[in-house]
C-alpha cells in the first residue's frame, strides 16, 4: 500500500531540513522517494498546516525490569487514581507514576513517541526487563546494561587485567543481556554499599577492592569506545542528589579525558552549596563545561511538581534518601553480586525550597547548554516526573511567558537563586525536534530511525500546529509506526508490536572460560542459563531483534 | 535415551539449576542433583494426554469451545491457582480482561503477609548470591527451611568458597521459633544451628523483644514466651556485630491472624540495624508453584499484584475481598477456572459452580470438572520463565522431552481467542 502525507510542514533535523512543506510517501512501512512515472496513492492524508515530525524516541526512560515491577507493587493507591478500561483493541491496566507495560505504550504513542530504551538493564535481571518490555505495545525498545558494582568487573580491576580483557568481558555482557548500550551506575557505589560504605567519592576506593569510581569510568567508557558501541557510556555519576555534587560532576568530565560519555539526569548531579540554605544551583558551570567538552552529551531528568516514584540501581544513594520518602516507605535491595536497586516515593513540591530549586536547576540546563544534539529531553521516568509530563515540559522550553509565570509561583527562596527569569531562550520546533528524535537515534546508534528521509521507517508524527505548546504536543493527529496508523486525535486506533534494538560487539570467545569457572563458584547459576537467547525475545511470536551496527 | 544436564527447576523456588535429568522417551529419571522436592515433581509420569468435557474424552478444539462457552455467559469467574510460567500468566491475565474474572494465585493468602508489610512500609532485601558470597549471620525465623528446599543450605551457606567470607562453616545460623527436622543446616565441619525455639504464634511477641534490643531499649522481663531475654540480647549483639546478616522467613509458615505485622516487625528491625553502622537484609522464602511468577506478571500487566480482579473492565486489587475461596463460599463467583501446571496434586477448592480445570496430567478428581485439559509442565514439557524466590532472577526453563500436551499459554490464549 503507499501512502502519501500530502503537503504537511516537515521538520526532519537529520536532513537539515526546518519547517519545509514536503509530501512524504510511505510503502511498506518504509519512507520512500516519490515514486517515478505514473502511481497509485493509495491512501492521503491532508496535511496542510500540520507540523510533521519523526517519531519521537525516550532515550532514557525506566520502562523494563525489577525495580519498575517493585515500585508498581508498592504504590497501589497511586494506580487506584488512574484507572485505564480496557476497550476492544486496547488491553486494560493502570497509569500515572509507573504505569502498567499496557499502558506505558498506549501513553507513549498516544504523545507521538515510537521508542523508548530502559537505561538499567541489569545482567541478571536483563530477562524480567525485555519480558516486560515485551509486554509494551507500539514502542520499539532497548536497554542499556548495567556494569561497574558488578564483582566480576571490580575482580578484573584488582587483578590488574589489560583493557582487552574488560572489552571482551562487556562485549559479552552486552551479548548476554541483548543491550545496545553500557550504564554505569554510582560507579562501584553499588557494590561499596554492600560492604557498609555509605558514600563514595570519585577518588575514594572501595573498601574491599581498592579500586575507584574514576577507574571504573575509564575503563568502561574506553571499553564501549573500542567496542565500536555507537551509545558512549552511559553515566549516572556518584553522589546524586547531594548538595556540591556539581564538583563531582566537573571533575567527571575532566576525568573521562575526551573519551565519549554521557551524563544521565544531569540536574540531580548539579548542585552547589550557596546560600542560606547551602543549596544553589551549578547548572551554568555544568552548561559551560558541556559546551566546551564536545564528547559529553547530557539528559536533563527534568523534575515536575506533584506524585511520582524513584526507582534507580543507585542504592546506595536511595538508602541516603530514603527519609524523604513520600508516602513513608520504600525499598532497597542487593541483587546477585551484580548490582542493586532503591525505590523510594516522591512527592515534588513546589513550595519546597529544595525541590524548587530543582525544577529551575533543569530548566537552567535546557536553556543554557547550546547544542541541542547534545542534550536529551527526559524526566529519567518516573523519577523526576511521570513521562507522560512532556508536553508540559516542553512548553516550559518553548514559551517563555509560561515558564515565567510558572516561576512565579514557586518557593520565594528558589526564585531568589535561579538565574531563569533573566533567560530568554525559547527552544524552537527544529530543536525539540532533534532532542527527541533525530539527535536522540543519533546518540543510541539507530539505523533507519529518527529521520523522514527515504529509506527511514516510517514512524511518523503529526501534530497541529498551536502556539500553546502543551495541547500541540499531549495529541498529535496522527502516529506511524513502521507505516501503520496507531493514532489519531491522541488516542490509539490500532496495535502493534515494535522491535528491541541491540548491538553485537565482537569479543574472544575464550573470555567464558574465566566466566565460567567464576559462574560455578561464586553465582548461583550456571553460565548457560545465565545468556538470554534470541529466542526468548522472539519465540512469542510478537518480538524482533534489530542489530544495528557498530561505528567504525 | 538422552543427558540433559543443567537442568533448572521451577518447583523448588531456589533456582537450582545443575539437575541431570535422563529422558527415554516421555518417562524422565533425576539422575544428579535431585532432592525430595525436584525428584518427584520431574519424574511423574504422565497419565492423561486427552482433554475431557463432561467426563468424556475429546479433541481440544472441542474442549477449548466448551471452556469458551462456558465462560462466555458468567458475570464473575474466579480464575484460580494461577501455577503456570511466564507466558502462561500472560495468556491468563488476556483472558481474565476479555472474561472480567478474578485473578488470584494460590499461595496468595501466605504471601499476603509479605505484600501488606512491603505496601506499607517497605523493607530492604537481598538475593541468593549475596547470601552465598557475603551472609555471615543468618536467621530463620518461624520456618523449616531444609523442608521448604531441602538444598538451601548445601547451595548458598555450605559453598566451599565464598568471594568474601573466609570459612563459610564459620557462619552463624540462628532459628527463631520452629526447629529444623534434619541436619542440613549443621555445616559441613559440625557447627550447628543456634534454635531458640517457641510456637509460631508466639512469634509476634518475641520478635517485639529482638527488635527493641536491637533498639537498645530495656527489657525488664526475664523471658519471652519459653525464650531468655539474654538468649535474645546475644542474637541482636550478633546482628550488630555481623557485617552481612540476612533473616529469613516463609510468609507462609506464619499462619496466624496478621502476621503481615511480624514481617513488617522484621523488617523494620532490618532497617533499624542498617542505621547501626551494619548492613542486614531480608530473604523471604517463596517461588514455589508459580508464585512470584504470577505476581510478576500480573505486577507488570495490571500494577497490582495477584489477587486482582478485572469485573469493572479495569484491575482493581484487593487481597482479602479477591480471594478464590472467599467468592466461592459467598455464592460471588458464577464459574471457576482452576490453572495449575506444575502439580497435579493441588486440586481445585471443592465447588458446585462450573469448573475448568487447565492442569498437569494425572490430577485426580472428587468431582469431574465440565471442562478438563490436560497442560504440558513448563521447564518439561516446553520452554518458559519462572521466577525464584528472590524475584529478581527468571530462570530460562528447558524443554526436556516431546510429550505433545499444550502449554498453558497455548490453551488459554485459545480461549480467549473463542471468546
Amino acid at each position: 500500500m503507499l501512502i502519501r502525507l500530502t503537503g504537511g510542514t516537515v521538520y526532519d533535523p537529520a536532513s537539515g531540513i526546518d519547517g519545509q512543506k514536503q509530501d512524504i510517501y510511505i510503502e511498506n512501512g518504509r519512507i520512500i522517494d516519490k515514486p517515478q512515472g505514473e502511481f497509485k496513492v493509495d491512501k492521503e492524508y491532508d496535511l496542510k498546516g500540520k507540523v510533521v515530525m519523526s517519531g519521537a524516541i525516550d532515550m532514557h526512560t525506566h520502562i523494563g525490569g525489577g525495580k519498575g515491577n517493585i515500585a508498581r507493587t508498592l504504590l497501589p493507591e497511586d494506580h487506584r487514581q488512574d484507572p485505564v478500561p480496557r476497550s476492544d483493541i486496547t488491553r486494560s491496566g493502570c497509569g500515572h507514576a509507573m504505569p502498567s507495560t499496557f499502558v506505558t505504550g498506549y501513553r507513549y504513542a498516544e504523545m507521538g513517541y515510537t521508542a523508548g530504551f530502559e537505561p538499567a538493564l541489569l545482567p541478571i535481571n536483563a530477562r524480567q526487563a525485555h519480558m516486560e518490555m515485551g509486554d509494551i505495545p507500539i514502542l520499539d525498545k532497548g536497554g542499556y546494561v548495567m556494569l561497574g558494582s558488578d564483582d566480576y568487573l571490580l575482580r578484573l580491576l584488582t587483578a590488574k587485567k589489560d583493557q582487552k580483557a574488560i572489552n571482551d568481558y562487556v562485549a559479552w555482557t552486552m551479548h548476554t543481556a541483548k543491550a545496545i548500550g553500557v550504564k554505569v551506575v554510582n560507579p562501584g557505589g553499588i557494590n561499596a554499599f554492600k560492604f557498609n560504605q555509605r558514600k563514595l567519592d570519585l577518588d575514594e576506593q572501595n573498601a574491599h577492592y581498592g579500586v575507584t569510581p574514576r577507574d571504573i569510568l575509564r575503563v568502561l567508557a574506553t571499553a564501549v569506545k573500542e567496542l565500536g558501541v555507537p551509545h558512549p557510556l552511559h553515566v549516572h555519576g556518584c553522589n546524586l542528589g547531594v548538595p556540591g555534587n556539581v564538583q563531582t560532576t566537573l571533575d567527571t568530565i575532566q576525568g573521562i579525558g575526551g573519551l565519549p560519555m554521557h551524563l544521565t539526569h544531569i540536574q540531580f548531579h548539579s548542585y552547589g552549596t550557596e546560600g542560606d540554605f547551602k543549596f544553589s544551583s551549578g547548572a551554568a558551570q555544568i552548561a559551560e563545561a558541556i559546551n566546551s567538552n564536545k564528547n559529553i552529551t547530557v539528559d536533563v531528568g527534568q523534575i515536575l511538581f506533584g506524585q511520582t516514584v524513584t526507582a534507580s540501581g543507585d542504592n546506595m544513594r536511595q538508602h541516603a534518601n530514603h527519609k524523604f520518602a513520600s508516602p513513608n516507605k520504600w525499598v532497597v535491595m542487593d541483587i546477585e553480586c551484580d548490582a542493586g536497586c532503591g525505590v523510594v516515593p516522591f512527592k515534588y513540591k513546589d513550595q519546597n525550597f529544595v525541590n524548587a530549586l530543582q525544577w529551575a536547576i533543569g530548566l537552567e540546563t535546557f536553556l543554557l547548554v547550546n547544542d541541542p544534539w547534545r542534550i536529551f529531553l527526559t524526566t529519567d521516568h518516573p523519577n523526576g516526573a511521570p513521562f507522560t509530563s512532556y508536553p508540559h515540559l516542553i512548553r516550559l522550553l518553548m514559551d517563555r511567558s509560561f515558564r515565567n509565570d510558572m516561576l512565579s509561583t514557586i518557593h520565594p527562596e528558589a526564585q531568589k537563586m535561579t538565574t531563569l527569569a533573566s533567560i530568554d531562550r525559547e527552544y524552537t520546533l527544529q530543536e525539540i525536534a532533534i532532542m527527541t528524535r533525530a539527535g536522540a537515534a543519533k546518540l543510541i546508534g539507530l539505523k533507519d530511525r529518527g529521520g523522514l528521509s527515504a529509506g527511514n521507517f516510517a514512524d511518523i508524527t503529526i501534530y497541529t500546529d498551536n502556539a500553546d505548546r502543551q495541547k500541540m504536543f499531549e495529541k498529535p493527529d496522527y502516529v506511524f509506526k513502521d507505516g501503520q496508523l496507531v493514532v489519531v486525535n491522541g488516542k490509539v486506533v490500532s496495535t502493534k508490536w515494535g522491535t528491541t534494538h541491540v548491538v553485537k560487539p565482537d569479543f574472544d570467545p575464550s573470555v567464558e572460560k574465566g566466566l565460567n569457572d567464576y559462574f560455578d563458584r561464586y553465582l548461583t547459576m550456571k553460565l548457560g542459563n545465565f545468556k538470554i537467547s534470541d529466542d526468548e525475545i522472539i519465540e512469542d511470536g510478537r518480538g524482533s531483534i534489530t542489530v544495528h551496527p557498530l561505528s567504525s | 535415551m538422552i543427558e540433559i544436564t543443567e537442568v533448572p527447576s521451577p518447583f523448588c523456588g531456589i533456582g537450582t539449576d545443575d539437575l541431570t535429568i535422563r529422558v527415554d522417551g516421555v518417562s524422565l529419571k533425576v539422575i544428579e542433583n535431585g532432592c525430595a522436592v525436584n525428584t518427584p515433581a520431574f519424574e511423574q509420569a504422565i497419565t492423561d494426554t486427552s482433554p475431557r468435557v463432561n467426563g468424556q474424552e475429546v479433541s481440544l478444539d472441542v474442549a477449548i469451545t466448551a471452556a469458551a462457552a462456558l465462560l462466555k455467559d458468567t458475570r464473575l469467574p474466579v480464575i484460580g491457582g494461577c501455577a503456570t510460567d511466564v507466558n502462561g500468566m500472560r495468556g491468563l491475565l488476556a483472558l481474565a480482561d476479555r472474561a472480567g474474572a478474578v485473578v488470584d494465585n494460590m499461595n496468595f493468602t501466605g504471601a499476603r503477609n509479605n505484600f501488606l508489610a512491603l505496601q506499607d512500609s517497605g523493607w530492604m532485601n537481598t538475593t541468593l548470591a549475596e547470601v552465598k558470597n557475603r551472609c555471615d549471620v543468618f536467621l530463620v525465623v518461624g520456618t523449616d527451611l531444609e523442608a521448604f528446599a531441602p538444598r538451601f543450605f548445601e547451595r548458598y551457606l555450605w559453598n566451599q568458597e565464598a568471594m568474601f567470607l573466609d570459612n563459610t562453616g564459620a557462619r552463624d545460623i540462628v532459628y527463631l521459633g520452629k526447629s529444623p527436622t534434619g541436619s542440613a543446616s549443621t555445616s559441613p565441619s559440625g557447627k550447628q544451628a543456634q534454635v531458640l525455639p517457641c510456637a509460631t504464634e508466639d512469634l509476634p511477641e518475641v520478635i517485639a523483644v529482638l527488635r527493641a534490643l536491637v533498639k537498645g531499649q530495656l527489657i525488664t522481663a526475664q523471658t519471652v514466651c519459653g525464650i531468655a531475654v539474654a538468649d535474645l540480647q546475644v542474637l541482636a549483639d550478633k546482628f550488630k556485630a555481623a557485617k552481612y546478616s540476612v533473616v529469613t522467613w516463609a510468609a507462609g509458615a506464619l499462619a496466624y491472624a496478621q502476621a503481615e505485622l511480624t514481617v513488617q516487625q522484621l523488617s523494620e528491625m532490618i532497617k533499624d540495624l542498617n542505621n547501626q553502622n551494619t548492613r542486614c537484609s531480608g530473604l523471604p522464602l517463596a517461588g514455589k508453584e508459580g508464585d512470584q511468577t504470577a505476581n510478576q506478571v500480573c505486577g507488570w500487566t495490571t500494577g497490582y499484584p495477584a489477587r486482582t480482579r478485572f469485573s469493572a473492565g479495569y484491575p482493581e486489587y484487593d487481597p482479602f475481598l479477591n480471594d478464590t475461596n472467599l467468592l466461592l463460599a459467598n455464592g460471588e463467583a458464577d464459574a471457576l477456572v482452576w490453572v495449575q501446571a506444575f502439580n497435579s496434586k493441588s486440586v481445585p477448592p471443592e465447588t458446585t459452580l462450573p469448573t475448568i480445570v487447565v492442569a498437569r496430567s494425572g490430577m485426580v478428581f472428587t468431582k469431574e470438572p465440565e471442562v478438563f485439559i490436560p497442560v504440558g509442565t513448563p521447564g518439561i514439557d516446553h520452554v518458559g520463565h519462572a521466577y525464584r524466590m528472590d524475584n529478581v532472577v527468571a530462570i530460562r526453563l528447558k524443554k526436556l522431552r516431546d510429550s505433545g500436551l499444550p502449554s498453558t499459554a497455548e490453551v488459554l490464549n485459545a480461549i480467549e481467542q473463542a471468546l
